[in-house]
């Protein structure tokens, strides 16, 4: 038994690509996740809730999860045995930042929960398992970069211990200046073909 | 596959600086969790803090640029040194990995706008430091998963280990006690005025602690602990409150009892999670009595370090060994009114028992739900 990328996407200064195809975005009128927000047509009003960090999350597996690849294979899976391993570097540097800058001043001390709640890194697993029943294997990890060979070998080894049937993988960062997500969609196979392994990754990861 | 031992360990606490001390206070039932908060936001409030004077005292020496370091990064390496020095595996060989569970890391260097412009509050950056100072090449894995980050790094480099990835991995999990994170747990009304009480009927909330533990494992290195299974999972519930019907941390043990191939009544006794709010702590007794758990010994050390957020994990893993290898279980500390509510057996005083199926739990923000079975052979 393999494991094969079954679909992907990609976010990068200020464009997004589905399987490899450009969005047409018009962010002109409105914030570049917005924009996408739109273009996919989601109506999911906790999602002005959320924080950047988790916003960015949240469109990149929505746009993952929505394609048809994915979303007429999804329920041939059980809810428990669908994955989230995701990797980040800034961790949620910029909620932090606005968190310390709201505790920090005596007289304007008022720390909200709904702010401290996203000064952790795998909030947004939480979010894309609450909008997707995904209750499987969980993990949010911490890379300088996106550390490929990690990520690969650690979903293929919990496909091969089977505690999973299909999971969603990659990398999401945001910081002030950035957002940055690659994200794929993998799932237990017989085929040879788009097999789950750093070499093919590395070509779909540009 | 192949099999994961547990080889050395350490806490750094309020209690001590080696595992031995720690375990030794958790035997006389003494307690790190103090009325002793000196910080300027909120004037009284019990925290689990270590002894810095102490920690200094007794740890400078044996680490090189002692002075160079964040005291989060002294803690980390300190622990992984004492851990390190019982056994005879090569720290800095391309075979050994780092895997590093914390929430926060340095988050004290936000205050500033210098801070905010440096990489040093990052946390693969203070994980890198810890790398360099053992000369280990490989790039560290951090885990920053809220409350579960602990269990779940050990998970994650038994998962390694089993798949020879790797042959040794230095588990290290860190949280330090800040202004952020007292007002962040304030905000949530989740912190208790007095010492935390885990599984009492009045209990009003956790205690914040800070630590560092380390554990070494191998699967080349044999010992008389192994880690046999080991699960995260999500609720797909709620971003900050538990499941009410304990949803992830039921399928998170069950998957650890498949791996384990064992059944509920394989376990000797519970390592629980209890944090001492009121929902957490019904949230472990609804998953323990799905299992039919109702019956095993179950503590929870919060009441003794408070929770240490990215440590709590991996002391309290380090404390059920403990307990395995003295056969004795340690009292939950606060635990005075029986639960009326769903019900366990929590442990009202010190037992000696012969423990060889230990299951720990950790659930946290997010909807994340870890555990992990250890067997003693």
């Amino acid at each position: 038994m393999g494991v094969e990328v079954v679909s992907y996407i990609r976010i990068k200064d200020h464009k997004a690509w589905i399987n490899g195809e450009a969005l047409n975005l018009d962010f002109s009128a409105m914030s570049f996740l917005k924009a996408i927000y739109k273009d996919l047509g989601l109506k999911y009003p906790k999602f002005y809730k959320m924080d950047e960090l988790s916003k960015l999350g949240f469109i990149a597996s929505e746009m993952l999860l929505q394609n048809n690849n994915v979303k007429s294979i999804i329920n041939d899976f059980k809810q428990d045995k669908i994955g989230v391993i995701l990797q980040n570097s800034d961790s949620t540097i910029d909620v932090d930042s606005n968190f310390y800058d709201s505790i920090l001043d005596e007289q304007k001390h008022f720390p909200s929960p709904a702010l401290f709640v996203y000064t952790l890194p795998n909030i947004v697993l939480g979010e894309i398992s609450i909008r997707n029943k995904f209750k499987g294997e969980n993990a949010l990890f911490v890379f300088q970069k996106y550390n490929m060979t990690f990520g690969v070998d650690y979903i293929n080894s919990l496909f091969e211990n089977n505690k999973i049937e299909a999971c969603v993988g990659g990398w999401f960062n945001a910081n002030s200046e950035n957002y940055d997500a690659f994200l794929y969609f993998a799932k237990g196979t017989n085929k040879q073909e788009n097999a789950h392994t750093v070499d093919n990754i590395s070509k779909i990861y540009k | 596959m192949r099999k994961v031992y547990i080889q050395s360990d350490n806490i750094v606490s309020s209690l001590g600086i080696t595992s031995e001390e720690n375990f030794n206070a958790l035997v006389d039932n003494s307690t790190g969790v103090k009325m002793n908060y000196t910080g300027n936001i909120y004037k009284e409030l019990p925290l689990s803090l270590i002894d810095k004077e102490a920690f200094i005292k007794k740890s400078e020496s044996s680490i090189r640029n002692f002075q160079s370091y964040t005291f989060f990064e002294q803690i980390m390496i300190w622990s992984a040194v004492d851990a390190l020095s019982k056994v005879n595996i090569d720290a800095s060989s391309d075979r050994t990995i780092f895997v590093i569970s914390t929430t926060k890391g340095n988050i004290d260097n936000l205050k500033t706008k210098e801070g905010r412009q440096s990489d040093n509050y990052k946390l693969w950056y203070s994980a890198k430091r810890v790398c360099d100072y053992f000369s280990n090449n490989n790039e560290a894995v951090v885990v920053s998963n809220a409350c579960v980050s602990g269990v779940m790094a050990v998970n994650t480099a038994a998962q390694l280990l089993q798949t020879g990835a790797f042959d040794h991995a230095v588990v290290i999990g860190a949280d330090v006690v800040s202004d952020f994170v007292i007002a962040g747990f304030m905000s949530f009304m989740a912190l208790s005025p007095k010492p935390c009480k885990p599984f009492d009927d009045n209990r009003d909330g956790l205690s914040l602690g800070e630590a560092a533990g380390c554990l070494v494992l191998s699967t080349e290195e044999h010992s008389d602990i192994a880690i046999i299974g080991g699960a995260n999972a999500n609720d797909a519930n709620h971003i900050s409150g538990p499941s009410r019907t304990a949803e992830g941390l039921y399928l998170a043990i069950e998957s650890s009892m498949k791996e384990a191939r064992i059944t509920a009544s394989d376990i000797d006794y519970v390592s629980a999670h209890g944090t001492a709010t009121m929902y957490n702590d019904e949230m472990e007794s609804i998953a323990l009595n799905r299992h039919g758990l109702q019956q095993t010994p179950v503590n929870s050390f919060k009441g003794y370090w408070g929770h240490t957020l990215g440590a709590s994990g991996i002391i309290e893993i380090v404390a059920s060994i403990k307990s395995m290898e003295n056969k004795l279980l340690i009292k939950s500390l606060g635990f005075d009114e029986k639960n009326n509510g769903e019900q366990i057996n929590v442990i009202s005083k010190n037992i000696t028992k012969e423990v060889n199926i230990v299951l720990k739990t950790a659930a946290g923000f997010g909807g994340a739900n870890s555990s992990i079975i250890l067997k003693k052979y």
